[in-house]
C-alpha cells in the first residue's frame, strides 16, 4: 500500500509547553483517517507542522516517498485549517484562480469544484459577502482543485449552523466515496465515527492509539438485554462462559462478551432455558465510549 | 519568476485601494510637468520656473528624479499593506498550505518591489524626456543621454526603500503600525545625526561618516538636493560671498550601501518568516 505521510518522533515545544510529544504514525492511501483529541491536544499543531506553517522542534516527517520537498508535495495535497482564508476583495473564481497558480494546475476545474460544493451560482460574489458556511465550502472547493492525493480537514464544521454542518458532512462523504484519502481532525466523535476507517487518538500531544476503528475495539461487543424475569436472566448470564462482566442499569442489563457470539445464538440459548427476552440488542462500543475509556485509563 | 509575479499581480490587481493609490502615484509623477507652468511677478520682474533651466538636459535627470522620489511614500503604503494584509487575512498561511514555499513567498514580494521600482523609473524617464524635449535649451543627443546615472540611483533608491517597507510589513504585521515604525525610524536617524553632529563630535565629519551607513540616510545620499545647483541660486550665493561648491554626482558608496540594505531587508524578511510559527 502506498504511504502518503510518515511522521517519525515529531515534537513541538511552545516555550515550556510541549504541544506534540514524539508523535509517530503513517497515513496510507485510500483510508479515511480521523485525528481525535480534546481541544488543545495538539491536533492543529501536528497538521500545522506537516503543512509547513509551524516549525517542528525535533523529529521528522515526509510526504509520499520523501523524494521531494514539503512545498512541492503540498501541491498534491488539499488542506483546510481551522477557518477559511481567502482574499476578501476577490470573488470565488478569482480566489480559486490564485490557488491554481500557486498549485501550478490549470483553471479548468474551477466550475466543476464550485458545482460540487454548491457555490456555482454565487461564483462572482466577493468572498467577504459569503456566510461562514459558504466560506467553508469554498475552502473545500479550493482544496479539491488539484484533485489531491489526500484531503486534510481541520475542524471543518466548527462554528457552522446545523444546516451548514450537514452540507459539509455530505460533501465529505461524497469525496470519501470517490476514493480520496482523507485526514479529518475533529473533537466531534460522531463526526469521525460516521466517515473514518482509521483513527489517531491524541491527548496532550501524545498518541494513545493509532490504527483501524475496529482494531481499537478489542472486545467482542455486548448485549443490551431486558426480561420480565431479571433475576433468572442474571443467574443464567453468570453461568454462561461466553459472558464476561454484567452491568445493570435500571431494567436494562448489559452483558459484555468474552468470545464472539451472535444475537440469534444467544437468543436461542436463553429460550431453551425458559427465559423470554423482551429486549435484545447486540452492540459494539461507540467511538465515544472507546475514546473516553482510552483517555481515562491514562489520566 | 514569472509565476511568482503573476501570483502577486493577481493579488494586487483586484485590490481597489492598492490600484487607486498606484494610479494616483503615477499621475502625481506626471504632475511634475506642472512645475513648468509656475509663473509669478515680483514687482516688474516676471519669473517663470521653466526658464530657470530646471528642464535643461542633463540637469533635468537630477531634478526630476529628486522630485519624483518624494512621492515614493505613496507606493510605500501599497507595499506595506500588501505584506500586512497577508497576515490580517491569514492568507499567508493558506498560501503556504497550498504549496508556496516561504522562499517563494518572499521572492514574489521582492519581484513586485522590483517591478514597482522599475515601472516608476521608466515613468520618470518618459516624463523627463517629454519635458526636456519641450523646454531644454540643449537638445544634442550626447547631452540628453548624459548623467543618466541619476536614473540608476533613483531605481536603487526606490528598490531599497520598498524593500525596507516590505521588511517592516512582515515584522510589524499591521500596515498602520509599519508606516508608523518607518516614521519613527526616520526620526531616530535624525536624532542620532543631531546628537553626533552637535553634541558628541562637534565640528567634525564623524556624524556624516557614521550616518551614511543608516538605511534612510544612505537612500537620501543617493540623489542630493538639486536646488543649490540652479544657476540663479548659484549666482545669488556668490553675490553674498558664499561658495556653494558641492559634489552633486551619484556616489558609488551610497549606491553600494543601499544595495547592501536591500539584500539585508529581503534576507531578514525571509529569515523572520522562516522562524515564525503561523
Amino acid at each position: 500500500m502506498q504511504t502518503i505521510l510518515t511522521l517519525d518522533n515529531l515534537s513541538k515545544n511552545f516555550g515550556p509547553i510541549q504541544a506534540v510529544k514524539n508523535l509517530s504514525f503513517t497515513i496510507e492511501k485510500g483510508n479515511v483517517y480521523g485525528i481525535l483529541g480534546p481541544n488543545g491536544s495538539g491536533k492543529s499543531t501536528t497538521l500545522g507542522i506537516v503543512l509547513n506553517v509551524v516549525n517542528k522542534t525535533s523529529g521528522s516527517y515526509h510526504w509520499f516517498d520523501g523524494s521531494e520537498g514539503t512545498h512541492q508535495a503540498l501541491k498534491k495535497v488539499g488542506a483546510i485549517i481551522e477557518r477559511p482564508n481567502f482574499y476578501p476583495y476577490m470573488n470565488a473564481v478569482q480566489n480559486l484562480e490564485l490557488v491554481c497558480k500557486i498549485k501550478e494546475v490549470t483553471t479548468s476545474k474551477i466550475d466543476e469544484k464550485l458545482e460540487l460544493v454548491g457555490l456555482l451560482e454565487r461564483k462572482l460574489s466577493k468572498f467577504k459577502t459569503y456566510s461562514l458556511g459558504m466560506k467553508q465550502r469554498l475552502a473545500i472547493a479550493s482544496a479539491l482543485l488539484n484533485d489531491p492525493e489526500i484531503l486534510i480537514l481541520d475542524e471543518p464544521t466548527n462554528g457552522l449552523d446545523p444546516q451548514g454542518i450537514h452540507q459539509i458532512r455530505e460533501i465529505i462523504k461524497k469525496i470519501a466515496a470517490s476514493g480520496t484519502t482523507i485526514l479529518l481532525a475533529s473533537h466531534l466523535l460522531d463526526e469521525v465515527e460516521k466517515v473514518c476507517t482509521h483513527v489517531v487518538i491524541l491527548r496532550k500531544g501524545e498518541s494513545l492509539y493509532t490504527g483501524s476503528v475496529e482494531g481499537m475495539n478489542a472486545s467482542h461487543g455486548f448485549f443490551v438485554l431486558q426480561s420480565r424475569n431479571t433475576i433468572r436472566l442474571k443467574e443464567e448470564l453468570e453461568r454462561n462462559a461466553a459472558i464476561g462482566s454484567i452491568k445493570e442499569d435500571g431494567d436494562l442489563i448489559t452483558a459484555y462478551l468474552n468470545e464472539p457470539m451472535d444475537a440469534s445464538t444467544f437468543n436461542e440459548e436463553m429460550h431453551s432455558k425458559g427465559i423470554v427476552l423482551s429486549h435484545l440488542v447486540k452492540r459494539k462500543e461507540s467511538l465515544e465510549e472507546l475514546f473516553l475509556e482510552i483517555t481515562k485509563n491514562l489520566s | 519568476m514569472l509565476r511568482l509575479f503573476s501570483i502577486e499581480f493577481q493579488k494586487l490587481k483586484y485590490n481597489r485601494s492598492a490600484k487607486v493609490i498606484s494610479i494616483v502615484y503615477f499621475l502625481l509623477i506626471t504632475f511634475i510637468a506642472l512645475i513648468a507652468s509656475i509663473e509669478f511677478d515680483i514687482g516688474n520682474i516676471n519669473f517663470r520656473v521653466a526658464d530657470q533651466g530646471i528642464f535643461n538636459f542633463p540637469f533635468i535627470w537630477h531634478f526630476n528624479t529628486y522630485m519624483a522620489a518624494i512621492l515614493k511614500i505613496f507606493l510605500a503604503i501599497v507595499i506595506v499593506s500588501m505584506m500586512s494584509n497577508e497576515y490580517s487575512y491569514r492568507t499567508l498561511k493558506q498560501n503556504l498550505i497550498d504549496g508556496l514555499s516561504k522562499r517563494e513567498f518572499v521572492l514574489s514580494k521582492f519581484v513586485t518591489v522590483l517591478g514597482f521600482a522599475l515601472l516608476s523609473t521608466l515613468f520618470v524617464f518618459i516624463v523627463s524626456m517629454i519635458l526636456g524635449l519641450s523646454f531644454s535649451d540643449y537638445n544634442e543627443i550626447g547631452i540628453i543621454f548624459s548623467d543618466l546615472d541619476y536614473l540608476l540611483a533613483y531605481f536603487v533608491k526606490l528598490m531599497g526603500f520598498f524593500a525596507f517597507c516590505m521588511f517592516l510589513g512582515i515584522l510589524v504585521k499591521r500596515s498602520a503600525f509599519a508606516i508608523g515604525f518607518l516614521v519613527v525610524w526616520w526620526i531616530f536617524e535624525s536624532i542620532v545625526y543631531g546628537l553626533l553632529k552637535w553634541q558628541f563630535f562637534k565640528g567634525t565629519d564623524i556624524a556624516d561618516t557614521v550616518l551614511q551607513f543608516f538605511p534612510l540616510t544612505a537612500m537620501s545620499n543617493l540623489i542630493k538636493e538639486p536646488f543649490t545647483r540652479l544657476g540663479a541660486v548659484q549666482s545669488a550665493a556668490s553675490q553674498l560671498g558664499e561658495n556653494l561648491a558641492k559634489n552633486y554626482d551619484v556616489g558609488m558608496i551610497p549606491l553600494l550601501i543601499v544595495l547592501a540594505w536591500t539584500f539585508l531587508f529581503t534576507y531578514w524578511s525571509y529569515a523572520l518568516l522562516k522562524r515564525r510559527d503561523l
